[in-house]
């Protein structure tokens, strides 16, 4: 998966051989083989998620069991109908209009920019489940900037993603430190400073420093109209200038990963630790630089969501299941810039889809959770998605991005 | 000075380096030196001299009603603090190198204690209470440790113990309501088996990356609950009331002062904990099926050539850690709290898979680092009651910042299997 070669990208793709994959598709795409090399198996996987979405649906539907022992015939009619009215209510609140646009890029930005937080991370062997920890810290940072600092919005609003991307990074690159100096799991770390992060970010917001005066909330005051990400369409959308963030902070990590030195070396320790130290480099410094620049595309994460998020008053959950989704997206942009772009998008399109869903259908959003689990088991293990869809089996892709305790 | 003499001196420094062991005992004994000093100033000589600190000694419904230590509490934090201090000049001596970790603990112990002290100074505390809540409260978290250990020993990494927790609690919790206790256990014993066996089929079958399936498994386990109890649950609620599983007093031992009420007034999850402990000890020591596992965990290739059938060891070891988990999360759904609620187990999977860690892989371990982490959890919420003017967050945070010190190595090298978190592919 982490395969050196394979990330050129400069347009040349290796010639697949003839059999790469099954005839019913060569038949009916017509589309060259780099195409399906790459998106064959993510897209089954989603297909696959919705199927199995599909299923959860009607076995949770109280309602209709509870018609099943009457009348069978409209207990499965309802929760066909039940399936429809989701699915339906999951593509329009996604695409289905110009605000429901604004919402899928809104939700896809703080996305992004995790998804690239736990892909550099994988490209340098280290998996980061810390992206909800370093929103946190990044989030919390931005927004006293955004609170107790007086400037032009020109300079203010530069200010506090500097501040997000310093939170996040230190809370990142400690992770990455007790990893380089004391071996210490960075899975366990960095889950364990999620919760750590979580409970400081309830209690400092019940600090004067951020809460409002008067409440006892565990609530900042509204941000100053000079530090709030302005919204790109208008007030009545949320699609702020965030988005722009997240797109650049995409070319920025292409940059690095695969045009710098660093990256080189970053992705040298990926794939063997003890060869990059056999050539020369620090891998103990590497594993913390590369922390600190997850955490930092975390906390910008955590930025768009403490200043960018209407109505500018900071709750103390607000990255919501956001550290936790962008490892499958991160999984199924295969680690790559350009990959956790498009299912960036993908999962802003799902989530953003989930909550109307769960509006107009009364399926809960936890649902899209369930059906990013199917989709990384499905991009985690290739052959048990040709095995479902009968195609011929290619080279065998190793899936091993994570190293166990001892190394 | 002469490139001979310079060798020799080099050669000196070499012979006189410490080994990692007595340097990491000197470290030890600094930071004891400094917790003690911090104990006997901070907790002794800047608290009242007259204050008294109650610690009751038995629960309401104790045999021996009125026990109770009152002792003075600054001068209960003086001694305390010298001990510890005591200790930590001991491990700077670096002799006696395996007692580090035991001088550590019984530290740590000692400055939970005068804490405490402090705490409770000129009131009253229950500390039999907090010794029961401690032995509670470690109950989930040794069952996980015990799953990881099942994993691990045979080369799986089990990052889903926090998943199969959760599954089986719902599944205890859902089936106990709708068909009785005894539906509920074995629910949820099954569950567990089934996400073991769904982590295993993985990992054996498709290769697929061992932290990565943990975490499909905790994800899985966190939506599906979520998703059923927000469409069934909330709307049929006689599915989240299961009966609470009731302790059993064992006769005459549970009048015993204090550990009566610590060990034997508790349901059987608390008695199968111990009893469980016992039986993977000498099981995986001391028999045929334990030396297998090893072999698997340390050496699948040799193990294979000796005529093991690794996947099917794999298989097994793992699905037995998840009925493990599976009985953790029925104590969690049936007995502890007897209701489900979203997201209930809140990250003591992974603090078990730390216990796991600290114990060094092995089940006593396993079952000494679940206690001290119950007791930080006891301590916790006891300092919570008293209300010592700490933020409850930074109080609430303990458990999770001690599990980042014993990962991050205050526990020492630690040696996993050899083989753990290495897929094994048959030639």
């Amino acid at each position: 998966m982490s395969d050196l070669r394979e990330e050129s990208q400069g347009g040349e793709t290796p010639p697949a051989p003839a059999d790469d994959r099954s005839a019913w598709l060569r038949r009916v795409s017509g589309i060259d083989d780099g195409f399906w090399r790459v998106l064959l198996v993510p897209l089954l996987a989603l297909v696959m998620a919705l199927v199995v979405g599909a299923v959860i649906i009607m076995v949770t539907d109280v309602d209709a069991w509870r018609l099943m022992g009457e009348s069978p015939g409209t207990a499965i009619g309802d929760m066909l109908n039940g399936i429809w009215v989701a699915y339906r209510a999951l593509f329009f609140g996604a695409f289905g209009s110009v605000r429901a646009i604004s919402e899928t890029l809104f939700t896809a930005t703080p996305l992004i920019l995790s998804g690239l937080a736990v892909a550099v991370g994988f490209r340098t062997g280290l998996f980061n489940i810390g992206a909800r920890g370093q929103m946190f810290a990044g989030g919390l940072c931005a927004l006293w900037v955004g609170l107790n600092v007086e400037l032009p919005a020109l300079l203010h609003i530069p200010l506090a993603i500097v501040a997000a991307i310093i939170g996040g990074g230190l809370w990142g690159g400690l992770a990455g430190f007790l990893k380089a100096r004391t071996g210490a799991h960075e899975v366990i770390t960095t889950i364990m400073l999620n919760f750590v992060a979580a409970f400081f970010v309830l209690y400092a917001l019940k600090t004067p420093l951020f809460q409002e005066e008067g409440s006892n909330l565990p609530q900042s005051s509204p941000i100053p109209g000079s530090a709030r990400l302005p919204p790109l369409f208008g007030d009545q959308f949320r699609v702020s200038i965030g988005l722009f963030l997240a797109l650049g902070a995409v070319v920025f990590v292409y940059w690095l990963l695969f045009k710098s030195t660093i990256g080189f070396e970053f992705r040298a320790a990926g794939l063997s630790p003890s060869a990059s130290k056999y050539a020369g480099m620090n891998v103990a410094l590497l594993y913390t630089l590369v922390m600190f620049v997850s955490g930092a595309l975390a906390g910008m994460a955590g930025a768009t969501m403490t200043l960018g998020l209407p109505p500018y008053t900071v709750t103390s959950n607000f990255p919501g299941t956001i550290g936790f989704d962008a490892i499958a997206l991160a999984l199924l942009g295969r680690s790559h810039p350009y990959g956790v772009l498009w299912s960036g998008l993908l999962f802003g399109a799902l989530i953003a889809g989930g909550r109307t869903m769960q509006a107009a259908a009364g399926v809960s959003v936890d649902l899209v959770i369930v059906m990013q689990s199917l989709i990384i088991i499905f991009i985690a293990a290739p052959e048990l998605v040709r095995a479902i869809f009968r195609l011929k089996p290619t080279e065998v892709e190793p899936t091993q991005l994570t190293k166990g305790w001892g190394s | 000075m002469t490139a001979i003499a310079e060798r020799e001196r080099e050669a000196v420094e070499v012979r006189n380096r410490a080994t990692p062991e007595e340097r990491r005992s000197s470290i030890v004994g600094w930071v004891l030196i400094a917790l003690g000093a911090f104990v006997f100033f901070a907790f002794g000589v800047g608290v009242d001299g007259e204050l008294e600190a109650t610690f009751n000694l038995s629960l309401q419904n104790d045999r021996f009603l009125n026990l109770a230590w009152v002792v003075n509490a600054r001068a209960l934090s003086m001694v305390l603090g010298s001990i510890i201090a005591g200790l930590g000049v001991w491990r700077l001596t670096r002799r006696a190198l395996e007692w580090t970790n035991i001088a550590l603990a019984i530290g740590f112990s000692l400055f939970a204690l005068a804490f405490l002290t402090w705490a409770a100074a000129g009131s009253q505390f229950s500390m039999v209470g907090m010794l029961r809540s401690t032995v509670i409260l470690s109950v989930v978290v040794v069952f996980g440790a015990l799953t990881g250990l099942m994993c691990e020993r045979v080369g799986i990494i089990n990052i889903g113990i926090e998943g199969q927790l959760l599954a089986s609690a719902f599944a205890g919790v859902v089936l106990s309501s709708a068909f009785g206790t005894a539906a509920g256990l074995a629910g949820a014993l099954l569950t567990g088996a089934l996400l073991g066996l769904l982590l295993a089929w993985l990992t054996i079958k498709f290769h697929v990356d061992q932290i990565i399936a943990g975490v499909v498994i905790n994800f899985l386990a966190l939506g599906l609950t979520s998703l059923m109890s927000a469409r069934i649950l909330s709307d049929v609620q006689s599915l989240n009331a299961p009966e609470r599983i009731p302790a059993i007093r064992i006769p005459l031992l549970a009048d015993i002062p204090v550990l009566g009420p610590m060990f034997f007034d508790h349901t059987y999850f608390v008695y199968g904990m111990f009893i469980l402990v016992a039986v993977i000890h000498l099981g995986l020591f001391y028999t045929r099926w334990g030396l297998r596992s090893r072999s698997v965990g340390e050496h699948p290739r040799a193990a294979d050539t000796a005529g093991i059938n690794v996947y099917w060891v794999r298989y097994r070891n793992v699905m037995l850690g998840g009925m493990i988990a599976g009985f953790g999360g029925a104590f969690l759904g049936l007995a502890q709290v007897a209701r489900f609620e979203e997201d209930m187990t809140g990250g003591i999977g992974f603090i078990g898979l730390a216990a796991m860690i600290f114990g060094r892989w092995l089940p006593i371990g396993a079952l000494g680092a679940g206690l001290v982490f119950g007791f930080a959890r006891a301590v916790q919420q006891k300092a919570a009651i008293l209300n010592i003017g700490v933020p409850s967050e930074f109080l609430i945070m303990l458990p999770y910042v001690v599990t980042i010190i014993v990962v991050a190595g205050v526990v020492g090298k630690t040696r996993p299997p050899a083989a753990d978190g290495q897929p094994y592919i048959k030639q």
